[in-house]
């Protein structure tokens, strides 16, 4: 079946599934004194290690998580709250607007519950965020800043920033960087040292690895707040019995994406400019949306103007073909993307949107059966048309 | 065919949908999101549109093998249902949302959508029964009266129900509950919903006021024309209503007061005995025909609420719509209520009330003399 939804989860590498198999019937908690202990510890601090390694950081950077969502929740909250614990100036966050939920979601939290001032630094029509963009939202006032998070990569239309550069806006001020790079570290080197911010989010199940299992790395100075107490593990900043099985597969499967990475990268993005050919000589009015080299090697994004997306989903659905509207679901129910709207897209083309994302086991045939599906989808979805919005209705 | 099932979370829909499966139908469920703001869970039986009520959706299809959707039409809602609802109360209406959710909603927007789509038919859980007549298909009650939802079904055109399906209303609700179990369907005991589900905590008048606003105003007795009592906004009050009234004075025959007109431009309550609520002729506009329209002079049922008594009738087209004059007094009947009419177990058609009127033996046999006039 064409899976083209990599984006959403890629499937786990069969040797990392066989070795996360053959270890979950071992006991052995890494907390523990005794030898099963020792030895459960010791396969923890390896994978911490082989983490850091290809990640360009220091194993003690590493602190193992529950995936993107806890560790993107631990930079904003625990940076936020420590930096106003030690300035009470520092009452402002920074954010894209192009953010994924798992970012967006604590900083609406921080700023209605919390009382922090929250800005966003708005994009280009292609999704970048510019240095020129954060340094006009700071504005010059950089003791007010307690945190900054701008993704690495954009989970919708595949935009890479150069966080680099980005850093170097706020170097010297005290002022912490985030950035998520859930998406990134199949097709984009990573290296932590060298990108120069404080802390950065990975999961495991987005790089084949398994679900339930992240990482922050965190500098040595970007102290947190902890938002789960408990026994300590994980540097004092996370508590819970690490899940070994899990942490030794999501430090393999990294290793391996990352040892994979140039070779992937060749062939899916060629896969991927084929899929856009395909795509807009099948259906000529499908608009191409974000940077065209800036840009992740397996995602492909278009507006299809006048068919829902919802719509082209459940057709292509129908037919075997998986694919992704590409913003977030509310209970089932795709809302406007607030990635297009932010690119400048009005409600109704935000809401006619498919995202197409390619991974490691993305085939040619994945590509000429959605090629086959797509121009029938695209009839009928236009001939539902596009229902009114609650925007355009007016909510009481 | 392929059948695209309404799943709500409840147990009708489910077990309809199933017996679609049963029939050999390509089923693909759909629940629908009426409301971008959604409770997490259900509590009581007020509301059907909880994420709660979406996984019990999900449960059912996945039971059923049926790809599952959730269709975002809280703007169609909002529009058609809930604006509507607020508008017509404050012209001094009395809608019925459940009504025009199926006009509008369900059996229009979710129709529509659905054959653009590529599917044939739409399956819901409704108590009502789609039969094959001289011209085509008709809309009858449902075997089990305690549930026959025809009424709130009589606003569907027959090309709507020519593409729906019913699959319940040959089944009694104790019986499909049974089935469910059988079928192993998780929400086999869940509580029936009632109410209006935009409304959770069932105040209607003070989610309209909070709408509308707050009109203080005068109730009148019909009778003597006395000032006997204060309102907040005339639209808030429905013909027929007794409670809520709060009169100082009791009625100079001590008998109990009913809201017997509301005068939304004037701002005005009338207040009487309920014989002053007793109306036999009403007057109808944007009539709908579920199968062949209505003939002059023909005898008829007549229904005004979900489930209300039929009474016989004799009914006539109007320039707008119809005129029912009916053969006993029917009590408390409001503008703006549907009136749905029945030929036996078949569903004519539907209207909005526009006028009511009372009428003595002698008028009526002069009107019935004009027939053929209109």
């Amino acid at each position: 079946m064409p899976y083209l939804d990599h984006a959403a989860t890629t499937p786990m590498y069969s040797e990392v599934a066989a070795l996360m198999t053959k270890m979950l019937t071992d006991a052995g908690n890494p907390s523990s004194l005794h030898s099963s202990g020792r030895r459960a510890r010791r396969l923890v601090e390896e994978a911490r290690e082989q983490v850091a390694a290809v990640l360009g950081a220091r194993p003690a950077e590493v602190v193992f998580t529950s995936g993107g969502t806890e560790s993107n929740n631990i930079a904003l909250k625990g940076i936020a709250w420590d930096q106003r614990k030690n300035n009470p100036k520092r009452n402002r966050i920074i954010i894209s607007s192009v953010e994924h939920h798992a970012i967006l979601d604590p900083a609406h939290w921080l700023n209605e519950s919390e009382g922090f001032e929250l800005n966003y630094v708005p994009v280009t029509n292609t999704g970048l965020v510019t240095p020129a963009a954060l340094a006009q939202v700071i504005n010059g006032d950089f003791d007010s800043v307690a945190v900054v998070s701008i993704m690495l990569a954009n989970n919708e239309v595949g935009t890479v920033n150069d966080i680099a550069a980005l850093v170097d806006v706020i170097r010297g001020t005290g002022i912490r960087f985030h950035t998520d790079a859930v998406q990134a570290p199949l097709w984009l080197e990573i290296n932590f040292e060298k990108l120069g911010t404080c802390a950065l989010s990975v999961s495991g199940h987005k790089v084949g690895g398994p679900h339930g299992v992240g990482a922050i790395i965190m500098s040595r100075d970007c102290s947190v707040t902890p938002l789960i107490h408990g026994g300590g593990q994980e540097r004092d900043v996370r508590s819970g019995t690490l899940d070994v099985p899990a942490i030794v597969a999501f430090a393999k499967a990294l290793e391996i994406s990352v040892a994979q990475r140039e070779l992937q990268v060749k062939k899916i993005s060629k896969l991927r400019d084929d899929l856009v050919a395909q795509v807009k000589s099948a259906v000529p009015d499908a608009i191409y949306n974000g940077e065209l080299t800036s840009r992740l090697a397996n995602n492909a994004h278009f507006t299809f103007p006048g068919c829902l997306g919802d719509s082209l989903l459940m057709l292509l659905d129908a037919q075997g073909v998986e694919c992704s509207v590409g913003s977030a679901c509310s209970a089932g129910v795709p809302q406007p993307s607030h990635v297009l709207l932010a690119m400048g897209a009005d409600e109704d083309s935000a809401r006619c949107t498919l995202r197409f994302t390619l991974g490691h086991n993305s085939t040619e045939q994945d590509v000429t059966a959605l090629i086959k599906e797509l121009p029938g989808a695209i009839e009928r979805a236009k001939r539902a048309g596009v229902p009114k919005t609650l925007a355009s209705v007016g909510e009481k | 065919m392929r059948v695209l099932a309404a799943l709500s979370g409840g147990v009708d829909s489910a077990v309809a949908a199933a017996r679609a499966v049963d029939a050999g139908h390509e089923v693909t469920a759909v629940h629908l999101a009426l409301s971008r703001n959604r409770e997490s869970l259900r509590t009581g039986a007020r509301g059907c549109c909880t994420i709660e009520d979406a996984n019990d959706a999900f449960r059912a299809a996945d039971m059923l093998g049926a790809p599952f959707y959730v269709w975002d039409l809280s703007a169609e809602f909002q529009e058609a249902v809930i604006d509507d609802f607020i508008s017509e109360y404050a012209a001094g209406r009395t809608p019925n949302p459940c009504l025009r959710c199926n006009e509008r909603i369900k059996f229009q927007a979710v129709l529509d959508r659905g054959m653009a789509l590529g599917f044939d038919a739409v399956v819901t859980g409704h108590y009502a029964q789609i039969a094959d007549g001289p011209v085509g298909k008709e809309l009858h009650r449902a075997v089990d009266m305690s549930k026959d939802q025809s009424y709130v079904l009589g606003v569907l055109t027959h090309e709507q129900i020519s593409h729906s399906l019913f699959p319940l209303g040959d089944t009694t609700k104790d019986e499909v509950r049974k089935e469910a179990e059988r079928r192993g369907i998780l929400v086999a005991q869940k509580p029936d919903s009632h109410d209006i589900c935009f409304i959770p905590d069932g105040d209607t008048a003070g989610w309209l006021s909070r709408r509308i606003g707050e009109k203080p105003g005068e109730v009148i007795d019909a009778v003597s024309g006395d000032v006997v009592g204060k309102h907040e906004g005339a639209h808030a009050y429905t013909v027929g209503q007794r409670r809520g009234l709060a009169l100082g004075r009791p009625a100079p025959d001590g008998a109990r007061r009913y809201v017997v007109d509301v005068d939304v431009p004037n701002n005005k309550v009338m207040v009487g005995p309920p014989t002053l609520l007793d109306i036999n002729v009403i007057e109808a506009i944007r009539p709908s025909w579920a199968g062949p329209q209505l003939v002059d002079g023909m005898k008829v049922g007549v229904q005004f609420r979900a489930h209300g008594e039929e009474i016989s009738a004799v009914a006539f087209n109007t320039p707008e719509g119809f005129r029912v004059e009916m053969d006993a007094m029917a009590r408390g009947v409001a503008s703006g209520q549907a009136a749905v009419l029945y030929e036996g177990s078949r569903v004519i058609g539907s209207g909005t009330i526009s006028r009511t009127r009372r009428i003595s033996d002698a008028d009526q046999t002069n009107a019935n003399r004009l027939v053929g006039t209109n």
